[in-house]
């Protein structure tokens, strides 16, 4: 294989892992929080991202810390995920009605005084900073990977970019393609393996960030997604016992 | 004054939502992970984060948070 060959492959496969995990994210969003929500994070992060690229290029590696960013990015998704998951596992066990969010949605736009607007109301706002920081972050990676490649031999961005680019067209091609049966999964199930999978990402970040040298590498993200996946079922079962007993003491009291 | 109120509110329920513990812990399990880092347990850590990200889901469901 010609050196140049190597990079666009070498560029391709890293760019592709940081690409899948931006689509797991905005597919994730998309499946609970609407595509419109979804899209919209999409398109902002992008052009974010092209933004901060345009005005700082290659200076970009010495101004950002990506460190600092995954740290604050990581806390954030560990945060909405575990409270995503406490929800989904409330509803699992029966202690929660099963569509609650339009509630929420009203308490929070009153809080603020406003009345909703029947077209903006089905953005939801939760759902695209986490599409949105999921771009972001993803697509700065890839930005650092390009540039860092770039920076192995004279003439090498061009191939980097390009290997970068069919990685971001393969993934936006699967992401077509997998949403539509994806969509067949009942609303609470998802909803319970996208919590899963945002404490995972946020777990894997944040520990990124400040210096937790993971021994599996990338590869810690599914790991990581299983424990959380068994110890929330070890925790809907639990807690479904426990609303059952308490259902059938009040019953029996009354 | 309303729309300051209103504005922090809106920050507090879309971080913080309707369970404190989750906030806290969620910050609390990177804190200690930076002090285990620091501290060089590379393993520890590993096993130490997921451990507190399931003990504060734990904590919250048993509290029974709205």
């Amino acid at each position: 294989m010609s050196a140049t060959a190597f990079l666009v492959a070498a560029t391709f496969l890293a760019s592709a892992v940081e690409a899948v995990e931006a689509l797991t994210i905005v597919l994730a969003v998309g499946l609970t929080h609407g595509w419109r929500t979804a899209l919209l994070g999409v398109i902002a992060g992008s052009v974010a991202l092209a933004v901060i690229v345009a005005a700082l290029g290659p200076a970009l590696v010495s101004v950002i810390h990506l460190d600092q960013l995954q740290v604050l990015i990581g806390v954030l998704l560990l945060i909405f995920g575990l409270q995503w998951l406490r929800k989904a596992i409330q509803r699992s066990a029966g202690q929660r009605a099963m569509h609650d969010e339009d509630a929420i949605f009203q308490r929070q736009v009153s809080s603020l005084g406003a009345t909703p607007d029947p077209v903006k109301s089905d953005i939801d706002w939760n759902g695209f900073v986490v599409s949105f920081k999921g771009v972001f972050l993803e697509g700065l990676e890839v930005v650092f990977i390009v540039l860092t490649f770039a920076a192995s031999r004279d003439g090498a961005l061009g191939p980097a970019i390009l290997g970068a680019v069919l990685a971001f067209v393969l993934v936006c091609a699967v992401g077509t393609v997998v949403h539509r049966p994806l969509a067949r999964v009942p609303e609470n199930t998802i909803k319970w393996v996208v919590a899963v999978l945002l404490i995972s990402f946020g777990t894997f970040w944040g520990g990124e960030g400040i210096g937790v040298e993971w021994s599996l590498g990338d590869l810690t993200i599914p790991v990581l997604a299983v424990v959380y996946a068994v110890a929330g079922l070890a925790l809907t079962s639990m807690l479904a016992r426990r609303t059952a007993a308490l259902r059938m003491r009040t019953e029996g009291a009354a | 004054m309303k729309y300051l109120t209103g504005f922090a509110m809106f920050w507090w329920d879309f971080i913080v939502g309707d369970s404190i513990a989750l906030a806290v812990g969620g910050v609390a399990v990177l804190l200690i992970a930076a002090g285990l880092v620091r501290a060089d347990q590379q393993m520890v850590v590993q096993l130490a984060m997921p451990a507190i990200v399931v003990a504060t889901l734990a904590v919250s469901l048993l509290r029974g948070d709205a």
